[in-house]
Parts: C-alpha cells; sequence; structure tokens
C-alpha cells in the first residue's frame, strides 16, 4: 500500500470565515454600553429628569477639568485592580465574587502595616521598605482571602461563588467589629469606625501637589501589562488558562490542577488586596468602614466588559470610573440620584453577558461558539 | 407490502454541512430495513427529522401515505414512531418505570399511578418477551437491559415503526444475537424496523433490504441476497476499501510496561478493574479487547494517571509507577491517545500549535525559565502539521475549527512526536471516516515498528483483529485470557469477551 | 435526609440552644428561652425556606439560580412600596394594603424569575453571571428608587419615609398556641405559615406528579425528556419563574411581616445561604427546609443572644461581640459546603443550556 492511498479524501477546510475581529471585541461592548445608555436616559426621562442635561453632567463631572480627570483616574485605579482580579479568576475558570471582600482585607491589613509596624520594631521604618511592606501585606491578605475559597474548591469541590459571598459577609463582619474595636482610631474626637492614620513612612507620595491624581493609576496600567504578560506568555499562564478552558485536559497535560486552582484564585485575591492596599497607603492614609461599596461586584462587570483582557479591563475601567465620578455633577445639576449610575451599569452587564440580546437588537451576526465563564455546581 | 413510511427529497442544511440532500427512503410493514453509512453520512440526521428532533429545510414525510409535519417528537410519537437512540434517552436516576411513562404520564386523581404504569408493563413485557423489573433504577441496570427499557418505551407508547440508531454498538456479540431474536419477534408482531449502523456484518445477517448512505446522498438500496461486504464497504465510502492492515510479524524486545494485579475503581465506588496482569514488549502490539463498560475506560485512566487505582504495580521498565501523577509518567515514557478527545485530549479554544504542546510546554524549547517560546512552538506546530498532514490552513486556527478526524490527528501527532517508549490508544479511531481511521492504524503500526510498545483498547473487534500481535480479552473487570492474534479466531474472541469461553491454556 | 446529616442538623442546633440557654438561665426559666429560641428559628428561617424552594425548582429544571438575593431583594422593596403607597396615597387600610404589598412581592419575584429564564434559557448566558446581573440590578434599582422616592424633595412622598402600615398580623394555631409557655412557637405571622405549607406541597408536587416527573427529567436529562415530546425550554421558564414566585414570598418577608421598613441591601446574603439550604438539603423541599431550619437557629442564636448580653461570662466575651456571633450562618453555610457532611449530588443537566 503506497503512502498516497492513505491520505485522507477531505479536503483542506476553508478558512473559518472570521468574525472580524473588530466586531466581536469591540463592537458588542460598545453598543452593550450604548444600549445601556440609552435606556438609563429613559428612566431619567421617566422619574422626572433631563437625560441630556444629566449626561451632559456626567461627562462634564467626569472629563470637564484637570481636576475632573484627576478624580476619575483617582476612581479607575482600584476598579483597574479589582477587574483584573475578577479576570484572572475567570481564565481560570473561577468567579470570583469575593472582590468586595478581599479589597476591604486588603486594607484593612495594609492600614494595620502602616500606624503598627512601627511601634512593633520600636523604630522609624525606612519610607520605601514601609510601603512595600504595607502594600504587600495588604495583598497577601487579599490572597489569603481568596486563596481559602479556592483551597476549598480544589481540596472538596465547594463552589467557589458561594464561599466567595460568604467571605464578603465574613470580611464585612470583621472589618466592622475591627474598626470599631481593636483597631479603631483612638483620638478622642473620632466616632467614625475608621483606622489610625499610617505613619508618614508608609504613604505613597503625591505626584502633583494639589490633585489627587496617584502612583496607584500608574502602578495599576503596569500591573494590567503585567497579568497580560502573565497570562499570555508565561508557563503559569498557560497552565491557569488550560485549568480555566478544561479542567480534564490539564489535568491530562500533567497540570496540579487543584495547586493552579488555588494559585489562580490567590492572585485574584492579591490583586483585590492590593486595590485595597493602594486606597490606603497612596490615598487615603487610613482605612475607614463603608469606603468601598461595591468597588467588587462594579469589578465583575469591568472584566465581562473587558472581556477579561487586561486592555478591555482598562478600558472598561476607565468607563465606570468616569461615570461615577461624573455622577455627582449630574446629581448636582439634574437632582437624580447618582444610584442611578448602578442601574446603567447593571444593564451595561446585562448586555455584554447577554451578548444575543445586542446582537439581534442590531443585527450582527453570531459567532459560533458560546463563551463559558463558570461551571455549575456539579464536580 | 404496505409501504408505512415514507420519505422524498429530504434536505438539511447545517453550517457548514449538507447533512441531507435529497434523500429519498421508504419503509414497508414488517421488513428491517437497515440504513448503513459511515460517521457523518448523514444517517443520524434522517432519523432525527423522521423522529421530530429536527425539521428539514425541504423535502417531505409520507406515514401510511399521508403526508405528515412534525414539529416534536411528540407529533412522531402519536404517529406511532418510536426511537432507539445510540445513548440512550433514559434519565439515570429514576426507576425503568418512571422512565417509560415520562412524557405519557398515568394520572389518578392528578398523581402519578405507578401501580397501573407496573401493571401495564408486565403486560407488555410478556407479550413480546422482554423481561424487566420497572421498579429498578436505570444506573443499576447493564446496558443490554437499559436497551430493552428503551425498546419498551416505544412499544409502549404505541410505536408500530421503530428506529434502532447504532444499536449493537454496546452489545457482546451474544447480546446482538439476542437483540436479533427480540427484533425478529417484533417484525412478526407487524411493527417495522429501521435499523442503523455502519457494521457489514450485521446487516447482512439482519436486514431485508439495507439502503447505503454517503455524504448525505442515498447511494444504493440493496438486497442482502445479492450483496457482499466488500460491494457494501465501496458503496460507503465511495472507493476500493482495504479491509486489512498491512504489517509485518512483531519483532518483540524488552518488556516496557508491566501491570500487576491491578484494582481500579470506578466514580460510583465500584470495583471496575479486578486484579489485571499483563506486559507490553518493545516494538508489539497488545490488543486490549472487550465489550464497552468491562473496565477498559478505568483501566487506562489509572495506567496514564489519570484515575487512583486502589492496588496492584505498574512498571515503566523496572521504575515502579503506581499512581504516580499524569506528568511523571509522561516523563518517563508515556504516550497516551484518550479515549474521550474533546474531554482529555485537547482544550478546544485553543489555537492548533498549543495543543501540540499540551504536554511538553513547560520543557526547553517551548519553555524557558517559566516563559513560553512561541516561536518555538510554532515552528513545532508547522512541522508537526506536515508531518501528520493535519489539514489546516495555518497552525494558529482554534482546534474546535478542525474535522474529527483532523483533530484526532492533532492528537496522534502530539503523542507519537514526543520521544516515547509506550502508546496507550484508547478509541483511537471512534467516530471517524474511514480515511482517518486508516491513517492512524497506519501510524499506530509504524510506530510499534520503530520499537514502542501499544496498547491498544478498542470495542471495535475488527480494529483489534487487524491491529494486534497479541489479544487481552477483558471481561467484567479481568483479562480472561491473553493469546496470540494469529490463533484466536473471532467466534472465539466473541465468546470471551460475553464470559461464556474461559480458554483453559492462557498462553503468554 | 439521611442519618449523618440528620444528626448532624441535632447536634448544631442543640449546640446553638444550649449556650444560650446556659447563659440565660440565672434570669430566665430554660423552657422560656427555648421556646423563644425556636419560635424565632422557625420566623427567620421563612426566607432561608422559600429562597431555597425557589432553588430547587430552578435546578430541578437544570437552572443554576444564584439570583435569589436580588429577587428578594427586589420583592421586599416593591411590596413594602405597594402597601406603603396603598396606605398613605389612597389610605387602604393596613391589612390589605400589605396583602396586595405580599402579592406585589410575588410578582416582583415571578418578573425576575422570567427575566432570568429569558436570560439564561432563551439567550443561553452563562446562568451564573445572569443571576449576578439580576443581583447587581435589584441593588441599584432598589437603591435608585428608595433614594429618588422618599429622600429626593418634590418626589410623592414628599422626601419623607412615610409611617407604614405595619406587619402581618400573627395567626395563632388554635388549641396548639394555647399550651402553656410553650404555646409561643404557634403563634407565627403568615408567610411563615404559607412556608411550611409550601414545602409540603413542593414535595408534593416534586415527587408525585406528572410536572413534577417532568421538571426532575428536564433537569437531569433534557435531551431524554426532548425526545418523548416535553418541551425543555418552556419547562425551565416555568418552572424559574415558580422559582421566582417563591423568591419574592420570601422577600416579602423582610418588609412585611419582619420589620415594617426598607433598608439598602437588607436581605444580607441570606439569598446566597438558601443556596447552601438548598444543596445541604440534597435538592429536595424537606431537606431544603430542614437545612434551613438550622441556618435559622444559628440566627435564632445571635438574635436570643442579644437578650443576655450582661450575662455572658468574661472568659466568653467575644460573644458580647455582635459582629463576630453575627459570623455564625456564614462560617456554618462554609463549613457545610465543603462538604465535611456527607457529598450531596445535583441534578446532571444542572447549570447547562440545553442545545438541540
Amino acid at each position: 500500500m503506497d503512502k498516497e492511498n492513505l491520505k485522507p479524501q477531505e479536503p483542506t477546510p476553508p478558512e473559518p470565515i472570521n468574525d472580524s475581529k473588530f466586531i466581536n471585541i469591540y463592537l458588542v461592548p460598545i453598543l452593550a454600553v450604548v444600549t445601556a445608555l440609552i435606556l438609563g436616559a429613559f428612566i431619567i426621562w421617566w422619574v422626572g429628569g433631563n437625560p441630556l442635561l444629566a449626561y451632559k453632567g456626567l461627562l462634564q463631572g467626569a472629563f470637564g477639568s484637570v481636576r475632573a480627570l484627576s478624580e476619575t483616574t483617582v476612581w479607575a485605579s482600584p476598579y483597574i485592580f479589582a477587574g483584573l482580579a475578577v479576570a484572572v479568576g475567570f481564565k481560570g475558570g473561577l468567579f470570583n465574587i469575593g472582590g468586595e471582600g478581599q479589597l476591604a482585607f486588603g486594607a484593612v491589613a495594609a492600614s494595620w502595616a502602616g500606624y503598627a509596624l512601627p511601634g512593633i520594631f520600636h523604630a522609624q521604618i525606612p519610607p520605601i521598605l514601609h510601603i512595600l511592606l504595607s502594600v504587600g501585606i495588604g495583598m497577601l491578605a487579599g490572597a489569603i482571602w481568596g486563596g481559602i475559597p479556592g483551597y476549598l474548591k480544589a481540596k472538596t469541590g465547594a463552589h467557589e461563588v458561594i464561599n466567595t459571598i460568604m467571605m464578603n459577609y465574613i470580611a464585612l463582619n470583621l472589618t466592622s467589629f475591627l474598626l470599631n474595636g481593636p483597631m479603631k482610631d483612638p483620638s478622642p474626637s473620632n466616632v467614625i469606625a475608621r483606622t489610625p492614620l499610617i505613619a508618614e513612612s508608609a504613604r505613597i507620595p503625591a505626584i502633583f501637589p494639589n490633585y489627587r491624581f496617584h502612583w496607584g493609576f500608574i502602578l495599576a496600567l503596569a500591573l494590567a501589562f503585567g497579568v497580560w504578560w502573565l497570562l499570555w506568555k508565561t508557563r503559569l499562564g498557560f497552565e491557569i488558562r488550560t485549568t480555566g478552558l478544561n479542567p480534564d485536559a490539564a489535568k491530562y497535560a500533567g497540570i496540579d490542577v487543584a495547586k493552579t486552582i488555588v494559585i489562580a484564585m490567590s492572585l485574584s485575591g492579591a490583586l483585590a488586596g492590593l486595590a485595597g492596599a493602594i486606597e490606603v497607603t497612596a490615598l487615603n492614609y487610613r482605612h475607614e468602614l463603608g469606603f468601598s461599596s461595591g468597588y467588587g461586584f462594579d469589578a465583575i462587570a469591568i472584566a465581562l466588559l473587558g472581556k477579561n483582557h487586561p486592555l478591555g479591563v482598562v478600558l472598561a475601567s476607565l468607563l465606570f470610573a468616569a461615570m461615577r465620578n461624573g455622577a455627582t455633577k449630574m446629581q448636582f445639576l439634574t437632582q437624580i440620584p447618582v444610584d442611578i449610575i448602578s442601574i446603567i451599569q447593571a444593564l451595561i452587564l446585562l448586555f455584554v453577558s447577554a451578548d444575543a440580546i445586542v446582537r439581534y437588537i442590531y443585527r450582527i451576526r453570531t459567532p459560533q461558539e458560546r463563551v463559558v465563564y463558570t461551571r455549575g455546581w456539579g464536580k | 407490502m404496505d409501504t408505512v413510511l415514507e420519505v422524498k427529497g429530504i434536505t438539511k442544511k447545517f453550517p457548514g454541512v449538507l447533512a441531507n440532500d435529497h434523500v429519498d427512503f421508504n419503509l414497508r410493514k414488517g421488513e428491517i430495513h437497515a440504513l448503513l453509512g459511515e460517521n457523518g453520512a448523514g444517517k443520524s440526521t434522517l432519523m432525527n427529522i423522521i423522529y421530530g428532533l429536527t425539521s428539514p429545510d425541504d423535502g417531505e414525510i409520507l406515514i401510511n401515505g399521508k403526508a405528515t409535519h412534525f414539529h416534536s417528537p411528540k407529533d412522531a410519537i402519536a404517529c406511532g414512531i418510536g426511537m432507539v437512540h445510540q445513548h440512550f434517552m433514559l434519565v439515570p436516576v429514576f426507576t425503568v418505570a418512571e422512565n417509560i411513562m415520562l412524557g405519557s404520564e398515568k394520572l389518578r386523581n392528578g398523581v402519578l399511578d405507578i401501580v397501573q404504569v407496573n401493571k401495564d408493563l408486565k403486560e407488555l413485557s410478556t407479550q413480546y418477551g422482554l423481561e424487566i423489573d420497572p421498579t429498578s433504577l436505570v444506573h443499576d441496570l447493564p446496558v443490554g437491559i437499559q436497551q430493552r427499557v428503551e425498546i419498551i418505551k416505544a412499544l409502549y407508547r404505541k410505536a408500530e415503526i421503530l428506529i434502532l440508531d447504532e444499536p449493537t454498538a454496546v452489545l457482546t456479540p451474544q447480546e446482538v444475537e439476542d437483540l436479533f431474536i427480540i427484533i425478529r419477534k417484533l417484525v412478526d408482531q407487524g411493527i417495522s424496523v429501521i435499523f442503523i449502523t455502519h457494521k457489514l456484518k450485521e446487516v447482512l445477517s439482519i436486514a431485508d433490504r439495507i439502503t447505503v448512505m454517503r455524504g448525505g446522498k442515498v447511494i444504493a438500496t440493496d438486497d442482502p441476497k445479492q450483496t457482499n461486504e466488500q460491494a457494501l464497504a465501496s458503496q460507503m465510502v465511495g472507493r476500493t476499501v482495504i479491509l486489512k492492515v498491512d504489517k509485518t510479524p512483531a519483532k518483540p524486545g524488552d518488556v516496557v510496561l508491566s501491570v500487576k494485579d491491578l484494582h481500579v475503581q470506578d466514580d460510583r465506588k465500584i470495583e471496575t478493574v479486578r486484579g489485571v496482569s499483563f506486559e507490553v514488549r518493545k516494538g508489539e502490539i497488545l490488543g486490549i479487547a472487550g465489550v464497552q463498560g468491562n473496565g477498559q475506560t478505568e483501566l487506562a485512566e489509572a495506567m496514564t494517571g489519570l484515575r487512583h487505582a486502589i492496588s496492584g504495580e505498574i512498571r515503566i521498565q523496572d521504575q515502579n509507577v503506581f499512581n504516580h501523577p499524569p506528568r511523571d509518567l509522561v516523563e518517563k515514557g508515556m504516550g497516551h491517545i484518550p479515549e474521550d478527545r474533546q474531554k482529555h485530549g485537547f482544550v478546544m479554544q485553543y489555537p492548533i500549535s498549543d495543543n501540540l504542546v499540551l504536554c511538553s510546554y513547560y520543557v526547553s524549547p517551548f519553555c524557558r525559565r517559566g516563559v513560553l517560546q512561541n516561536s518555538a512552538i510554532g515552528t513545532n506546530a508547522e512541522n508537526l502539521i506536515k508531518r501528520f498532514d493535519i489539514r489546516t490552513p495555518s497552525p494558529y486556527v482554534p482546534t474546535s475549527k478542525l474535522s474529527g478526524g483532523n483533530q484526532q490527528k492533532v492528537i496522534v501527532a502530539r503523542e507519537l512526536s514526543r520521544n516515547i517508549k509506550f502508546l496507550v490508544a484508547n478509541q483511537p479511531t471512534r467516530g471517524l471516516d474511514v480515511g482517518s481511521i486508516e491513517y492512524i492504524h497506519h501510524e499506530i503500526v509504524q510506530m510499534r515498528d520503530e520499537g514502542i510498545g501499544v496498547v491498544l483498547i478498542s470495542a471495535e473487534l475488527d480494529e483489534i483483529m487487524a491491529l494486534s500481535d497479541r489479544i487481552a480479552v477483558m471481561y467484567h473487570g479481568e483479562i480472561v485470557a491473553i493469546l496470540p492474534a494469529d490463533k484466536v479466531t473471532r467466534e472465539e474472541l466473541g465468546l470471551m469477551m460475553a464470559g461464556s469461553l474461559k480458554p483453559e491454556v492462557s498462553t503468554i | 435526609m439521611d442519618l449523618k446529616r440528620s444528626i448532624f442538623i441535632t447536634i448544631i442546633v442543640a449546640f446553638l440552644y444550649s449556650i444560650v440557654i446556659l447563659i440565660g438561665k440565672d434570669t430566665t426559666q430554660p423552657l422560656i428561652i427555648l421556646t423563644s429560641m425556636i419560635a424565632t428559628t422557625i420566623s427567620v428561617a421563612t426566607p432561608l425556606t422559600l429562597g431555597a424552594l425557589c432553588g430547587t425548582f430552578c435546578e430541578r429544571s437544570g437552572v443554576t439560580n444564584i439570583g435569589i438575593e436580588g429577587m428578594m431583594l427586589s420583592a421586599a422593596f416593591f411590596g413594602w412600596l405597594t402597601s406603603i403607597y396603598l396606605n398613605t396615597i389612597y389610605h387602604v387600610t393596613p391589612l390589605p394594603s400589605l396583602l396586595i404589598g405580599v402579592f406585589v412581592a410575588i410578582l416582583t419575584g415571578g418578573l425576575l424569575g422570567l427575566l432570568h429564564a429569558w436570560l439564561s434559557v432563551t439567550f443561553k448566558v452563562d446562568q451564573i453571571i445572569s443571576g449576578t446581573v439580576i443581583n447587581i440590578l435589584a441593588t441599584g434599582v432598589t437603591g435608585f428608587l428608595n433614594r429618588q422616592l422618599f429622600f429626593e424633595k418634590g418626589s410623592i412622598f414628599g422626601g419623607n419615609v412615610p409611617h407604614a402600615p405595619g406587619t402581618l398580623p400573627i395567626i395563632a394555631i388554635p388549641g396548639l398556641s394555647q399550651i402553656p409557655v410553650f404555646g409561643k412557637v404557634f403563634e407565627q405571622q403568615p408567610i411563615a405559615w404559607t412556608a411550611i405549607i409550601l414545602v409540603f406541597v413542593a414535595n408534593f408536587v416534586l415527587f408525585r406528579t406528572r410536572w413534577g416527573l417532568r421538571t426532575r427529567a428536564v433537569g437531569e436529562h433534557p435531551r431524554a425528556a426532548d425526545t418523548v415530546g416535553i418541551n425543555v425550554s418552556f419547562m425551565r421558564y416555568i418552572n424559574v419563574i415558580i422559582g421566582g414566585c417563591l423568591a419574592g414570598l420570601g422577600g416579602a418577608y423582610f418588609t412585611l411581616e419582619s420589620v415594617p421598613s426598607f433598608e439598602p441591601l437588607m436581605t444580607n446574603g441570606r439569598g446566597f445561604i438558601s443556596l447552601a439550604a438548598m444543596i445541604f438539603g440534597n435538592w429536595t423541599p424537606l431537606g431544603a427546609w430542614a437545612a434551613a431550619l438550622v441556618f435559622g437557629a444559628a440566627q435564632a442564636f445571635q438574635i436570643n443572644l442579644q437578650f443576655f448580653r450582661d450575662l455572658i461570662p468574661p472568659q466568653w466575651a467575644f460573644l458580647q461581640q455582635s459582629y463576630i456571633v453575627g459570623l455564625t450562618p456564614y462560617i456554618l453555610t462554609m463549613i457545610i459546603l465543603a462538604g465535611l457532611i456527607g457529598r450531596t449530588t445535583s441534578p446532571a443537566a444542572d447549570g447547562t443550556p440545553y442545545e438541540k
């Protein structure tokens, strides 16, 4: 039998119809945002506001001045960190809804390191070292907070979704306990649940004297690149992505799936913890109860809107930051409560995740494969 | 004879495939009409259309001469059509009775009337000679009995036309005989049967008429008395098929893999591998024959590190690798073509290039100091695509876009391109077209000639007979015999696979 | 519910009850404390029971529902809004206002169920993400309307939270409630009673009726159901809507039965704990109820301990910290999920969209 005969009769398949990369990656999210904004306008009109005026206020508040721009980046930094956290989880097939708790715990830990360490060592700590320690301890706290549900998932199969949510409530309670008790700012005038100010040596210095724009934003951008490099260019990234897409194949490929799950969840938690630590060391210089209302949940929308890609996460974070930041001006101009932003963001999430709706409205062809983000309860 | 079912000009397009192209087909009352074709020939699509699961783009269906339109299986069932699917449509955690009444429930005062259903089932059982216990849970039943449940399920719905989709795939030769007796009994009672298969011997022994499909078209309708295997095979494939694999006698070397007294449990903690021992030498193919579900899956998984075994010994050359993780086995020279290629074999969404290094992404030249080397991964892909003739427009196409045959070639290429000492090939050609089957058979034989030890696990007796140098027969988690391939007949193997023949001397 | 889990439940409940009884026994009779604990347990288990029933119906038909929290929160808000709207604007008397409020809460849950079904069945959106959408949407909408309607000038209520029509009246079971001391247990409000009745109704529906058989088939092996002519999408839609209605009734508990007010985020994770109850109960109504009672006991522990705060001995000082005691249900949830107490099996097709 000669070799020619062995060749299958089947022809080479044609180049798969390219769902025009642009359409797939950018057009649908953009249309989702547009659709959500249109619906948002409708809601504003319905409650008696002027949508055009409201959105004008939103834009002015977000981009209207140098200060507005600076404030937008202040909002964006924790969004980028937390969004990257959720994206890393998704890449590993894990849905980290616990960003909120990891962030809070990172902030608490970083504040503690910021104000208590000099006392413990009975010495001044050199600024660079103290900053690194505070931020590092904050990340570590987040990593532990994310790693616990990861460990439970890897060892017992308990679903990370419920466990990360439970960890949120536990973090909330513990933070309330700490900030009202052992870690409460002891200054006699204080009635708020907050920590003392962190030491000067733990503070990341401001860049410009009169603007709150801080190093955290630059670090966030750098880290977005770092996460991209880690996920797509390194061995660990390959292992995380393989585990996320097909854990059975990962096992076949010799990857330690349980270990990878714990690493991915810890990494995700560390990024969320970093968001909290940076807020403390670069911006507020203390942690105050209730400062992080909803970062963890917005981060889910951001990761999905950014298609779990670091660049997408940065862009989505800027968008969400602009909306949050501009909302105050909008409320001032139109008396529409800032909470409308939550609704618009929920609608964005709705349209991004149900991209079939957007594709249907705008008659865009559907790609053949569905994206699977998470797995059900079953093992 | 009356025609009970007739389809005319059925056409069905799926994205990129013309699954049915103006198909004409008819079924007479009380006949067994076999529908023969390769995987992907369009048999299942046609049956799904007849059963109302998919609607055709064009064409018509006539039942007893009347044109009908089926919107769902409900309509087909109402017209007296019953179907036994290749993958049984039974809810494993339901009882037999619950499964059978599902969709046609009997109620008394709004509550499910299990008592009445059980009584009805007793009657049906005696009428057709199909023994069944209505109260047992389906997942506790052996596959042969589950199939019986499926048949009763159709009869319970007063089916007069019964479609059997690849009914023999999971049965032992003896169970196949039993099934044929049942089918003949049904036909005697006036039921008409469509029998879908790709096995030539079976159609010749049971069918009254044979319709061959290829590439979505009907090629011919034959009388089994006036045709033979060779003729049917070429109609099915469209060219002359060499049914034998060319190979020279094996030149076995040292033992490369040995398994001793291995015990393994399945997911439900039932011991499905019960003390298996064998040895594989360099340069030989050991075929493990057996009907699906006799422990082969768990054996392969335990051998390749995917499943924890309870006890026993596995050695690669002289190193003990019992319960070692997959990576360790791979590094010691294991190659593995997994049974379920989409589950274990690759990551669908990854480009072909990444799947070609799925087991070696972490070593040089593909990875240096923790960083992936994309140029090396790309070069590797281009080389393997050429060498293994993988039909793809580019190495960076997602693997999901390839055909089943080419996907399997990606796995074969990856495993055989590594420096392996032995290969575990589990159902390496399941669901592939004849061209890909021939190609993969040829590659496996060539690897053997290069001195690699091969363990071939297959449910296809023909494949085992064609490739193996020695054949181990597995039944109920045990190896009942290991015989030289040229000293055993098909019939003897069949009996051993059914556990009814224990050879006095089991030669090695 | 198997033996192992029953024993576990008994031990947890007995443990939590005994701590409170031991602490309070110096000032209050143990039987009075016990009665109060049991009565509270049954009451606070209500939303958990209904949430777990919601989850059971959804997941038995193959749709994961993580949006129970959002469904409850929205239902709590809109039910409450309706009742005060009727009461203050149209001067409807309290009881009808409350009952219509309950009805609107159920409707709200049902509509969100419809949204969940629409997203996850029709558009095949990842079901956990669809549930998350509902949760975030619920937080946003209730927060926005709460602010817009009650705290903005010029709104219909004039920038004030109006006086609410109270809560649903207690229904005492004649005879049983006359038992001295212990009779208190049989004085519960209507949603609590309804929840208990619904547990048995749900059990009957799921395991004895045609609807139940088909629902379970669709959740286990949708293709098998499809091949015998059962409309998988329809079954999933209706079950998810039924589930939504149950969650809606659970939501009504918060603002119409428990307290006569609404606070943003007041459901406080109860929807998620319901899911844990459903899993622990192995996707059966009776099991879910038993699990809900355990979580209820954890909450009753927390509530009743407050009455005896000053009696807590110094070596147990951490029990004085409400934030620490408040961790009990959450930690219990994680322990239970970690499967330390026997594994459970979810419906085989749970969480996977059906592709023809």
